[in-house]
């Protein structure tokens, strides 16, 4: 019952999100779907999933979103032409999609093919070849390791992109012009900010705790990474660039991203030269469960740091554009005067 | 002595009910934005405010108190927080209550530049 007024829902602010003009809006409705995705996921008992679902649906790209049509304005732009040869593709390809659902398992059949085939490998002997309560960690950071590691790099390539695109090296002077022009835009967020202080402290803990207990409950290092980054994106969206910049330097953050990469792939060398495959930590360590501990809190340690520190870089390359952009406006204005 | 328990927190969690959905209705009763935001922020405070204290009485567990505790503190921060940041943010681009007259309007916006 529950599943179908989710998913209702979810139908209805997808609607919302195509008729909708206004961007801004627009994002928040993501935001909105994002947050009911993962309530549905709830409702299905995938918490780990639903946690990601909220943390990266819901709250950091809302914010990247957001810092991104503070530059482009909010308002989409007017279409003259019917794109009917879209809507067509749209239509058939949809159409075959629903087709081809005709032959799978009806939801929740117990006899589905994906529980079948090495699902019960995983739920049935994971207590004892792993050693930790949460399948779900053991299951991305242990069996399906190499795949996880791809999803690491996509993260990181996405990181570079970003960089190679929109990054700017800033003098210093203008630097200090951009710092004065914050300063005097923030000032004026006297509660917002105090508020603000007080909570990312706990945020931050609240991070760590995700990423060190996703052995035990719902959480590692994708949420951390996310809920991590999103306390310093609150910082620097409160405080201006520039201070957040001071607290987490660019050079030392981007060292950082690299390093999760590396950290999570130098597991997977050691475990080779152990004499095991690529990702079996049952050699690093003499007792096999001790080797899976160990390997399970490095992986999550190297995803956890890189996710936070490509998050920290994409906003500061946004948010760094924007200024710059500002800063051009108001000297074409005083010009101008 | 349970009974007494149930039927206070059972009390408790209709009345956050009754506030958080009178905000709902305000939502969308009401004339402008200043008032609907009024009309949430006041009531969705204390409506979940009212709620979590109900599920704290339901539960034995220590943990889950605690844990409720907590998300009431993050709340009773947060939520007054975002509205007074919602209504600064309106009035700060222009928004005027409604009832205000066109012309008062204009006098704010001329005393307004000539302070900048």
């Amino acid at each position: 019952m529950i599943n179908i007024v989710l998913l209702s829902l979810l139908v209805v602010v997808a609607i919302g999100i195509i008729r909708m003009k206004d961007l801004f809006a627009v994002v928040m409705l993501t935001g909105i779907y994002g947050l009911l995705s993962a309530s549905f996921f709830v409702a299905m008992d995938a918490v780990d999933v639903a946690f990601t679902e909220a943390a990266v649906g819901a709250g950091i790209s809302t914010l990247l979103m957001l810092v991104v049509i503070t530059m482009t304005g909010r308002k989409e732009k007017a279409t003259r032409h019917k794109p009917f040869a879209a809507l067509f593709v749209v239509v058939i390809t949809g159409g075959l999609l629903v087709y081809g659902t005709l032959d799978m398992p009806l939801f929740g059949s117990a006899d589905a093919p994906i529980h079948n085939h090495v699902a019960p490998r995983y739920l049935n002997d994971s207590m004892q070849e792993i050693g930790i309560p949460n399948v779900v960690t053991s299951v991305l950071a242990s069996y399906r390791a190499f795949d996880t590691f791809g999803e690491v790099v996509v993260i990181f390539t996405a990181g570079i992109g970003v960089l190679a695109m929109l990054f700017a090296h800033r003098r210093r002077e203008e630097d200090e012009k951009l710092a004065a022009i914050n300063d005097s835009m923030h000032e004026k967020h006297l509660v917002i900010r105090i508020v603000t202080k007080m909570l990312i402290p706990f945020i931050l803990l609240f991070a760590l705790y995700v990423q060190f207990h996703g052995d035990y409950g719902p959480g590692g290092g994708f949420q951390a990474g996310v809920i991590f980054s999103s306390a310093i994106v609150l910082y620097a969206m409160l405080f201006g660039l520039s201070a957040a910049r001071r607290v987490v330097n660019q050079g030392f953050i981007q060292l950082m991203a690299a390093f999760g990469v590396l950290c999570y792939g130098c597991v997977g060398i050691a475990s080779l030269l152990n004499g095991g495959n690529f990702f079996d930590y049952n050699v690093l360590s003499n007792d096999p469960v001790a080797g899976q501990h160990l390997g399970i809190l490095l992986i999550e340690w190297g995803v956890g740091v890189t996710v936070a520190s490509i998050m920290i870089i994409i906003f500061f390359s946004f948010a760094g554009r924007r200024e710059i952009q500002q800063y051009v406006e108001q000297n074409k204005n005083k010009e101008s005067v | 002595m349970e009974l007494l328990i149930t039927i206070v927190s059972g009390l408790f969690l209709l009345v956050g009910s009754f506030l958080c959905l009178s905000g709902g209705v305000g939502i969308i009763r009401f004339p402008d934005f200043y008032t609907r935001m009024h009309a949430v922020g006041v009531t969705d405070t204390l409506g979940s405010v009212m709620i979590l204290t109900g599920l704290m009485m339901q539960s034995s567990d220590l943990l889950v108190i605690a844990k409720l505790i907590m998300v009431l503190l993050l709340i009773l921060l947060v939520g007054p927080t975002t509205s007074h940041v919602l209504a600064k943010a309106a009035f700060h681009n222009g928004l005027q209550p409604k009832g205000l007259s066109t012309e008062n309007k204009h006098n704010n916006k001329e005393s307004s530049s000539s302070n900048t």
